[in-house]
């Protein structure tokens, strides 16, 4: 077991280590970056001067191991826009992305896995195509109009909740629908297919023969064996989500992560860009390390790849 | 945005197909299988529609008309025949500009569905028929590509280079490979052992005709159903970059772009974004039906899931 948990860990260290690259590169790809900093009006010994102090005239290597450095230290240096560190802009603008992606977790794991057990347990019948008809237009329903849809009508023509903002915890019902519902389709399909299965295996042959109540049964023997790899998906669909959720804070005016990404990508404030890029990805490969080890420990045939 | 497929852990939808079966075995499917004909029907409607857009078009979808500026669709009291699904801000027919549309919306997706899958299809072959080191080195590749988010990358690279179709379509067709490297891996481990592959190594065949002629034919189904399903997320991102404002730029007939235009007359007038939507939300579940469908005939077992 330990063995797969270290190689499984240095592979993630060693993506994640690709993935700094890859989003430092982007800020190299913007062009001259000391004369983005100064603006239009700076002379060309302003552009020099900045050059010089945020260290811009070092060779490019240099620059990515001090950023790099820095950001294990938890520095991901100073916003262009703001003129204040980046680090101070995550901190404060974390919590409402992390509201917005577990809330909409729970919401997609308290519709999926309800659904794709009934949907299971009465195969074939009205409820099991309405779960499949519930996944197929989830899959299909651009999340931004589902949001904006939203918002006409439970905020614009009910009025029961409002349009925006992170003030107060109405501000993220709207939002986190709009988000857990993306998530739904995969992990009412997972939990659908492992009951699907497990109903069909020894040991729950065995428990019903033994007499056990039909809910006994389901609950106890099946249902706990089926969600297992839901729970895993879960994770890795949490970290989908924290990536999704530039979308979604932009339409409803969330202050999260994603709208500062998305404003700061409107500003050409780069070193904000590439902070959040690195930090959802981080999280992404966290979460999927937990699910692979999740998977292993409970199916040891996992850990022999 | 959703690449649930490539991470769930048993790759339960990923099944390879084998076996062909051609165009009579086709028919027979499309008539039996209910989701799969509406699928067709409706993808076949818009593709012509697409082509036949200059015919269909009642109006010139550039042309500007200030004089008659959000007139409501033909159902609405104030609506006529004459725009029958009313005009924009600046005056242009509504329904012209929706059919044009179509264009944009097929073009992005079949084309980035085309350059990931070659991408995706060479990775996946390679890693599959080679195994050790190779599949080792590409495996990586993939882990690190799944860790990106998509969204926000795909959004700072079109803000750097300038949002337009053509960067829109090579950007997603460079980052939508996955699930064509997942299944092709997996359709690859499969065949690879088979007995006319072996032949084929026997009778001293180079390298490409066995990956060509020998595995490519035999993996071929199971890499037309995640086409199908890698068109209909392109489709989905390009509207979102879109209505994000780095996608495809005015005066383009973009439907994620009229969305972004009609966002600010929604609240009284819910129809800007109601018909670029559904229309958006129609095309992607018809293709999507299409490639779940294709999946049900080509598996043999039918569903699955």
């Amino acid at each position: 077991m330990w063995p797969f948990i270290f190689k499984r860990t240095l592979v993630a260290l060693c993506v994640a280590l690709t993935i700094s690259v890859l989003s430092f590169g982007l800020l190299q790809l913007s062009g001259d970056l000391a004369a983005a900093i100064g603006g239009p009006e700076a002379t060309a010994e302003q552009v020099e001067r900045i050059r010089i102090e945020y260290g811009l005239d070092r060779p490019v290597v240099e620059q990515f191991v001090t950023w790099l450095w820095g950001v294990m230290q938890l520095d991901f240096g100073r916003s262009y826009y703001y003129q204040s560190s980046v680090m101070d802009l995550v901190v404060e603008r974390l919590p409402v992305t992390m509201t917005l992606g577990l809330l909409s977790l729970a919401i997609a794991i308290g519709v999926s896995i309800p659904l794709g057990v009934a949907a299971a347990l009465m195969r074939g019948s009205w409820v099991d195509r309405l779960a499949m008809a519930i996944a197929v237009t989830g899959q299909a329903m651009p999340n931004f109009w589902f949001g904006l849809t939203l918002i006409i009508l439970f905020a614009v023509n009910l009025q029961w909740l409002p349009a925006a903002g992170s003030e107060s915890w109405q501000g993220f019902v709207l939002p986190a629908i709009a988000l857990g519902y993306y998530a739904t389709p995969a992990m009412m399909r997972l939990t659908r297919s492992g009951m699907l299965e497990v109903l069909a295996s020894d040991y729950v042959r065995t428990a019903r023969a033994k007499g056990l109540r039909t809910g006994s049964v389901v609950f106890k023997h099946a249902l706990r064996n089926a969600v297992i790899p839901v729970v895993a998906l879960a994770a890795v669909e949490l970290g989908f989500m924290l990536g999704g959720s530039v979308v979604i804070e932009t339409v409803f005016s969330l202050r999260g992560l994603g709208q500062l990404a998305w404003q700061s990508i409107s500003r050409n404030d780069y070193p904000v860009v590439q902070a959040v890029v690195l930090i959802i990805a981080l999280f992404y490969i966290v979460l999927t390390l937990l699910a692979d080890i999740l998977n292993a420990v409970l199916d040891p045939r996992l850990r022999a790849r | 945005m959703n690449d649930s497929l490539a991470t769930t852990p048993a790759g339960a939808a990923t099944r390879p197909a084998i076996g062909g079966g051609g165009w009579p075995r086709f028919r027979r499917a499309l008539l039996a299988h209910r989701g799969l004909a509406l699928g067709a029907v409706i993808v076949t409607l818009l593709v012509l529609a697409a082509v036949l857009a200059p015919w269909l078009a009642p109006h010139d979808p550039y042309l500007q008309n200030t004089a008659n500026r959000m007139v409501p669709p033909v159902w609405h009291e104030a609506g006529n025949w004459e725009h029958p699904l009313g005009t924009d801000r600046l005056g242009r027919d509504y329904l012209s500009r929706l059919i044009y549309g179509t264009r944009i919306s097929l073009f992005i997706g079949l084309v980035a569905a085309l350059i990931s899958g070659v991408i995706g299809s060479t990775l996946g072959v390679l890693a599959g028929y080679f195994g050790g080191r190779v599949d080792a080195v590409i495996s990586y590749l993939l882990t690190t590509r799944l860790a990106m988010p998509v969204v926000l990358v795909a959004l700072a690279m079109a803000s750097l280079i300038g949002g337009s179709l053509i960067t829109v379509t090579l950007l997603l067709g460079l980052l939508l490979w996955d699930r064509f490297a997942v299944v092709a891996r997996s359709a690859t481990l499969q065949v690879r052992d088979a007995e006319y592959v072996q032949a084929a190594r026997a009778l001293g065949c180079p390298l490409h005709h066995i990956l060509l002629r020998e595995v490519l034919p035999n993996i071929a189904a199971a890499l037309i159903v995640v086409a199908t399903l890698e068109v209909a997320n392109a489709i989905l991102l390009e509207a979102t970059l879109s209505f994000l404002g780095m996608g495809v730029q005015p005066p383009l007939p973009s439907w994620g772009l009229m969305i972004a235009e009609g966002k600010s007359y929604m609240f009284f007038q819910p129809w800007v974004i109601a018909i670029p939507g559904s229309a958006l939300f129609m095309l992607v579940l018809a293709i999507n039906l299409l490639g779940d469908g294709l999946r049900d005939i080509s598996a043999p077992g039918g569903r699955n899931e």
